[in-house]
């Protein structure tokens, strides 16, 4: 299924500083389905590529870091089950504190 | 003249120059009063009315907001309101230098500024509010000048202190909306629950690098930063702008978005950002404006069950939950026993004294490119471990050009180096533990060999 994860917010960082991810993710469970919490173990095995504290927390994603499914808050849409479909833009960011 | 000279009689016209300015504006405050009293005073032997019908707008206020007031959808209720508003600014850098202009010139009846520091050099890049007349001076008495140099008609009121659990409420219950305009997150969370305690809104902006964030909490049942952020963000994953670089413009355009929002809840126009964030990258020139959460019933602040208090607020430990102090103070970390550390002077002694040894600079290459020391040689703190043999083949090289004998603790010494003398104490203890035993860090790092051996040296 292709999809468009994308790291900003100083994110990217430990994605050898890519931001925009084109990729390819192979449907998990046999329904053709693809949720959130495969997205995330998929990003955390293949796209973070150093210090994955700094992303993930137990199963999901560490404090100050916003999930956004096709500009929207994945708090709104199920979190780690929002299910997922072709072309999705689904963006990591990391909270700013900078001024 | 001598330097010495031609800077005390500096300080002494600067001295002068600043009695006169405050004498200046005293004078011209009254002379406002006066011709305000003389407006409204009626005028003798016209047959004009005393007053026109104008919505409460004077002839100059009038003059003044003209293209404010011909625009349908602010027009003179959305200035009327404006004058009559209050807007606190809390923290007079990045953000705030764009918003506080803005606010000034738009006519925000009173307008305060919160901050402890002191305007540096290197603001200035950003913080387009200040000017080189007042480096080393606070930045409240600088942004407050430049906004009274705006438009001296409205208030503008300096609270020259760092924001605290102490003084939050009292100073931000003097205000209709609040603007978080500062760079760590201790102080995002106190400002945004003392709003949520006094019921105000806040319009919240961040920027870092290159990018930058926008939001409006607390607004009519929207959410607060706690429902947003409940738990705070590990300490390592909050650079500031003096550890990660911005760019200028950044949180200038931050600034002036949230200069925008403020104004627009102030004249009760438009739609607020309320439940929906602005996220600039400004590198790729994109903009993407993204719907958030709602309040959250659950948020410890702001929810259902909340029991979040004036009293509670009072108490509560900002520095302890987030795990980052309050003020930024350069961190100092002591990781090392006085033996494993020498001083900037004591190394200067031994690059006089040509000892042999190897330096260390153990900064980011993107850092060493900037400036570094003679002969020094750049390994990150975060590769350090991997290349251990390069440290080995340098001090080999070292004593046989210096005809040492290697190993027989005369060897050449290893001397680490760093921008503040955090990082280099973290590396010697690296290197101690890989068999390094004499390593040694320098104190303060370079720049207090900028302090302490040569003014000469640039720091950033
Ligand atoms: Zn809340």
């Amino acid at each position: 299924m292709p999809i468009t994860p994308t790291t900003n917010g100083g994110l990217e960082l430990l994605c050898d500083s890519k931001k925009i991810h084109n990729v390819n993710i192979e449907q998990q469970n046999g329904e053709g389905k693809l949720i959130m919490k495969d997205l995330l173990s998929w990003v955390r095995t293949n796209l973070i590529k150093e210090r994955p504290e700094m992303f993930m927390k137990g199963d999901t994603v560490r404090p100050g870091v916003l999930v956004l499914v096709n500009d929207c808050d994945w708090e709104l849409s199920g979190q780690l089950d929002t299910s997922l479909e072709e072309k999705d833009v689904v963006v990591f960011i990391s909270t700013l504190h900078g001024g | 003249m001598s330097a010495s000279e031609i800077l005390r009689e500096l300080d002494s016209l600067k001295d002068a120059k600043a009695k006169i300015e405050h004498k200046i504006s005293a004078l011209e405050a009254q002379l406002r009063e006066i011709n305000l009293r003389n407006d409204a005073a009626p005028t003798n032997g016209s047959s004009h009315p005393s007053s026109y019908p104008t919505n409460g707008l004077t002839q100059d206020m009038i003059h003044r907001y003209s293209r404010h007031l011909m625009l349908p959808s602010f027009g003179v209720e959305g200035q009327a309101n404006l004058l009559k508003s209050s807007i606190l600014v809390v923290g007079a850098g990045g953000l705030g230098a764009s918003a506080l202009l803005y606010f000034a010139a738009a006519g925000v009846g009173r307008l305060g500024i919160v901050d402890h520091d002191v305007v540096e050099l290197n603001n200035m890049h950003r913080q387009v509010i200040h000017t080189e007349a007042y480096v080393g001076k606070p930045k409240v008495k600088s942004a407050g000048a430049a906004c009274r140099s705006v438009n001296s008609s409205i208030e503008v009121v300096e609270h020259q202190e760092a924001l605290r659990t102490s003084n939050a409420l009292e100073i931000l219950s003097k205000y209709d909306i609040i603007v978080d305009a500062t760079d760590n997150a201790p102080t995002r969370y106190l400002i945004s629950d003392c709003c949520v305690v006094l019921g105000k809104p806040l319009v919240s902006g961040a920027a870092l690098g290159m990018e930058g964030q926008l939001t409006v909490y607390n607004y009519k049942g929207g959410p607060c930063y706690r429902c947003l952020f409940p738990l705070p963000p590990p300490r390592t994953a909050c650079q500031s702008c003096a550890e990660g670089g911005v760019l200028g413009v950044v949180p200038g355009i931050i600034g002036c978005l949230q200069a925008l929002e403020a104004i627009k809840i102030a004249a009760a126009v438009g739609e607020p950002l309320s439940g929906r964030m602005l996220l600039l990258d400004a590198l790729s020139g994109r903009i993407r404006i993204v719907k958030i959460r709602g309040r959250s019933t659950h948020c410890e602040a702001c929810g259902e069950n909340a029991t979040f208090t004036q009293q509670k607020f009072r108490e509560f430990d900002y520095e302890k939950f987030t795990e980052t102090p309050l003020r930024v103070p350069p961190l100092k970390l002591n990781l090392l026993p006085s033996e494993s550390r020498i001083s900037s002077k004591e190394y200067s002694e031994i690059v006089l004294k040509k000892e042999p040894h190897v330096l260390v600079d153990v900064r980011p290459a993107h850092h060493f490119k900037i400036v570094s020391l003679p002969k020094s040689l750049n390994i990150p703190l975060s590769t350090l471990e991997g290349r251990l043999p390069e440290i080995s083949s340098a001090l080999k090289k070292e004593e046989k050009d210096s005809g040492l004998v290697s190993g027989s603790g005369g060897g050449a010494q290893l001397y680490v180096v760093c921008r503040r003398g955090n990082d280099s104490q973290r590396a010697v203890q690296c290197l101690q533990k890989m068999g390094f035993t004499s390593a040694k860090d320098i104190v303060g790092g370079l720049e207090s060999w900028a302090y302490n051996v040569d003014p000469k040296f640039p720091t950033y």
